[in-house]
């Protein structure tokens, strides 16, 4: 199948000052490479600070401007310009962020949701991208502030699948979350990809990866190291790179080997 | 940003200090010049040999508008370092102690901020006899608190670090994390914020003195001078007001520069840019 | 609303204990003074030549022997009726002085405090959403040598330009000599007013337009910006960056009070506009204490105002408040 996304060696760096008046790269992604095929959940698994969420930045093209980019990103078989990426954003491609500070603090719901759209079909698909994770009218009138954690999620989530994009990434989205709630999350995610999207699901949480994905990418230190799927990742077999193999070793139910 | 703003950021620090050093040693060498009257060049417009050009008096305006700047940057100097001064201990003290001690030092600081600061000075100026100590005086305790509060939030911060509540536990004295641990962390903060100070210390000091509450009118201040030369403005002896002025905006500015590009060098936001 | 109003009563009260600290601050202070209001208002000369009775009678009449704390019980007691002592000056209450001088500075203030206000507001908001281009650079270049610049210096200098060489406005006084008060119409007093308020506006923009550019910076950098461009959103200036800095915007401008007064003192005295500020001037370089006094209670009183109506509005405006209130 041909991917909706190919990401190939990219690397993220930045310009930063250290001692007295030397300025350095600080590299955040040094060698990152995966695919997202339609109607298949790939999780890029990766622990805190190893650059995943830069990532999903870079694929919207929203890093800041003192970033350094390099390697190349295909949407859709043709590079993801800045002004390709423009185009798509909110439309093809949904990002469905971390949490609750993703909504503006003095704007309701509702109007959030539809992006200041006030027309009847809008409002309906609203409506009924709202409906689908179990949030009633009334949500439209509360402000984020009055959401719970769990509804702030979904509000994000509805968000997203308003638009029906072809091309999901979720940056973390269910730390916080109690276990049955961020399993009818990763539920929703499934749904998308069935419905034909392709899903990049990025996080810390290996077991939700595994419970979720089709595809396990893993990262370390800012490189991708090994893409297998979940099936092989559980036997233990044939896992190439150490990282990888200490992760299964640090897997509960693999303690004892 | 093009040019490393680091070794910019030195170099306009140093081109400040400098300039201090130098007004505050040529304003003790003009002093005479400055006082010296001669009516055989009275109200002479700036020419080569007077490039400020003289008053009605034959006073040299170059000479006084740098025993002037002398002037402002000492009152400057003193006056940020002494309401530093008094930051610095209110701020810790309200963050360190809390309880009634926080809730004082806050009250204290919002009765200041209440009253203009000008008509503060005034008071405390009036108080003190006006004059050099008045006006000292004055802007002194006018210009502690905002820099109060920043003390007080840095403190309070680095008091809910872990790593300085592991060193109390381990039984620390207080006064030794205070001195090892608090105020290292601090003065960055605390010389930047002395140095933005400067600036509206000495405007301060100028409107003050401008006004009659401050230096003595024989004293050739910034303020005196464009003072006097408010009687000669319809007559259109532009340059008695002119060139102070400008002069003591471009000393006002480069500090001010200094201490903003300062500013934003340390805070951990605009590190990156 | 029991909330609000709770609110609203701890906030007042505050208010009173400010003013009480203000008006014993500025009571002891001016009871430090070792200026001699008698040697100030009437002169050695006078005073030399005068009658002991005749000096007496004028000590009693300047307070000057009765001991500072019952001077200020005895003051404050008349003040909470309404009753601020009469003004050493201008042998008139002081009330009534600081209202007729209140009223010309209005205009002013008024006229300074929107303008500057505006003016900032929008300066910040095109230095923010410009951030490191050059409306950026200009308009905080402008600020750093506004912020920089004496503003009685300034009003000097607009006073040589418009009105010594073009000749195009008045150098002073609100009021046309030999005009009754009265008669004075309202284009009349915006002209005298144009050049005081055009000087306190301009500096005034300065602050505001700093501190806004920063909160607009900081939405910009917010992550819900981030997602509202994530998901192509158009209009993030007007949608997003305007309803969360509108809150700060406000405070600032009524924090922009106090600032505004202390630099209309300035500007009146080079102006030679009646107004408070130089009444202020003429009470502190006469030895008027109750005047200045007054002058400073209504001033902070003013000031403190100000925050109190940034406070309620706060209430109002902001969902967090207003609906967590009506929640608890």
């Amino acid at each position: 199948m041909e991917p909706i996304l190919t990401v190939e060696h990219l690397s993220v760096s930045f310009t930063r000052y250290s001692r007295g008046f030397a300025r350095t790269e600080l590299s955040a992604v040094r060698d990152l490479s995966l695919t997202v095929e339609p109607g298949r959940v790939t999780a890029l698994v990766g622990e805190s600070g190893s650059g995943k969420s830069l990532l999903a930045h870079a694929i919207l093209q929203l890093l800041p401007r003192n970033a350094q980019v390099g390697g190349t990103i295909l949407y859709d078989g043709a590079p993801l310009s800045r002004e390709r990426a423009e185009a798509l954003r909110g439309r093809e491609i949904a990002l469905i962020p971390q949490g609750i500070t993703w909504l503006d603090p003095m704007m309701k719901v509702g109007p959030q949701v539809r992006r200041g759209r006030g027309d009847s079909e809008t409002r309906a698909r609203c409506r009924a991208a709202l409906d689908r994770f179990g949030l009633g009218p009334q949500v439209e009138e509360l402000y984020p502030f009055e959401l719970s954690g769990g509804m702030a999620r979904r509000v994000l989530i509805a968000c997203a699948v308003m638009d029906s994009p072809r091309l999901i990434v979720a940056d973390e989205p269910t730390p916080g979350l109690d276990i049955r709630a961020a399993g009818r999350v990763l539920g929703h995610f499934r749904e998308l990809a069935e419905e034909g999207a392709g899903v990049l699901f990025i996080t810390h949480d290996l077991e939700l990866a595994l419970t979720v994905a089709h595809k396990l990418v893993v990262l370390c230190e800012g490189r991708t190291v090994e893409e297998l799927s979940p099936a092989r990742f559980r036997s233990g077999q044939g896992l190439n790179h150490p990282y990888t193999r200490a992760l299964w070793h640090a897997m509960p139910e693999n303690n004892f080997l | 940003m093009t040019g490393n703003r680091r070794r910019s950021t030195l170099f306009l620090l140093i081109l400040a200090g400098g300039l201090l050093l130098a007004l505050a040693l040529a304003g003790g060498l003009l002093d005479d010049r400055a006082l010296t009257t001669d009516f055989s060049r009275k109200n002479l417009p700036p020419c080569p040999a007077y490039l400020f050009g003289t008053d009605w008096m034959g006073r040299d305006m170059l000479a006084r508008t740098l025993t002037g700047l002398s002037l402002s940057l000492r009152v400057g100097a003193l006056t940020a370092a002494a309401s530093a001064a008094i930051a610095l201990v209110l701020g810790t003290a309200s963050a360190a102690f809390g309880g009634w001690v926080d809730a004082l030092v806050s009250w204290l600081i919002h009765l200041v901020m209440g009253v203009p600061h000008i008509l503060l000075i005034i008071l405390v100026s009036l108080a003190c006899g006006r004059g050099f100590w008045g006006v000292t005086a004055g802007v002194t305790l006018t210009h502690w608190p905002a820099l109060a509060r920043l003390v007080r939030g840095e403190v309070l911060q680095l008091k809910g670090a872990p790593w300085l509540r592991m060193s109390r536990r381990l039984g620390a004295p207080r006064g030794k994390i205070l001195r090892n641990h608090i105020l290292p962390h601090l003065l960055p903060q605390f010389l930047t914020g002395l140095i933005l100070q400067f600036p509206h210390a000495i405007l301060h000091e100028a409107g003050v003195t401008f006004l009659g509450f401050g230096l003595p009118p024989e004293q050739p201040a910034i303020g005196v001078i464009l003072e006097e030369s408010m009687s000669y403005l319809t007559t259109g002896r532009w340059w008695l007001a002119l060139f102070p002025g400008l002069a003591l905006v471009l000393v006002v500015v480069l500090f001010a520069l200094a201490g903003e590009r300062l500013r934003l060098l340390l805070s951990p936001a605009s590190a990156q840019e | 609303m029991l909330h609000r109003l709770q609110f609203t009563a701890k906030k007042l009260v505050r208010m009173a204990l400010l003013l009480l600290g203000v008006s014993l601050t500025a009571f002891l202070l001016m009871d430090a003074s070792p200026l001699d209001p008698l040697q100030t208002n009437i002169g050695q000369a006078a005073l030399g030549t005068m009658s002991p009775e005749q000096i007496a009678r004028l000590e009693e009449y300047w307070g000057i022997n009765t001991p500072a704390a019952e001077r200020y019980v005895g003051w404050l007691g008349s003040a909470l009726r309404g009753d601020f002592g009469v003004s050493l000056l201008y042998s008139r209450p002081v009330l009534a002085v600081v209202g007729q001088r209140l009223g010309n500075s209005l205009w002013l203030l008024l006229f300074a405090w929107v303008l500057s206000g505006g003016l900032g507001l929008a300066l910040g908001l095109a230095a923010g959403a410009n951030r490191g281009r050059w409306p950026d650079r200009l308009i905080r270049g402008y600020c750093l040598v506004i912020s920089s610049t004496p503003t009685f210096w300034l009003a000097l200098l607009l006073l040589m330009v418009f009105s010594v060489w073009l000749g195009w406005l008045p150098i002073g006084l609100s009021v046309p000599i030999g005009a009754d008060a009265a008669s004075v119409t309202l284009t009349a007093r915006l002209y005298h007013a144009l050049l005081p308020g055009l000087t306190l506006s301009v500096t005034g923009v300065a602050g505001i337009a700093l501190h806004t550019r920063e909160k607009v910076v900081d939405v910009l950098d917010s992550d819900y910006v981030l997602f509202a461009r994530a998901r192509g959103e158009g209009h993030i200036l007007r949608r997003h960056v305007l309803r969360n800095v509108a809150l700060p915007a406000l405070t600032l401008q009524f924090a922009s009070i106090g600032e505004i007064i202390g630099g209309s003192v300035l500007v009146e005295q080079v102006f030679s506009y009646p107004g408070l500020g130089q009444a202020a001037v003429a009470a502190g370089l006469g030895g008027d204490l109750p005047l200045l006094l007054g002058i400073t209670v209504v001033t902070a009183a003013l000031v403190f105002g100000g925050s109190l109506a940034a406070d309620l509005l706060y209430g109002v405006i902001d969902p967090r408040i207003r609906r967590g209130a009506a929640k608890a």
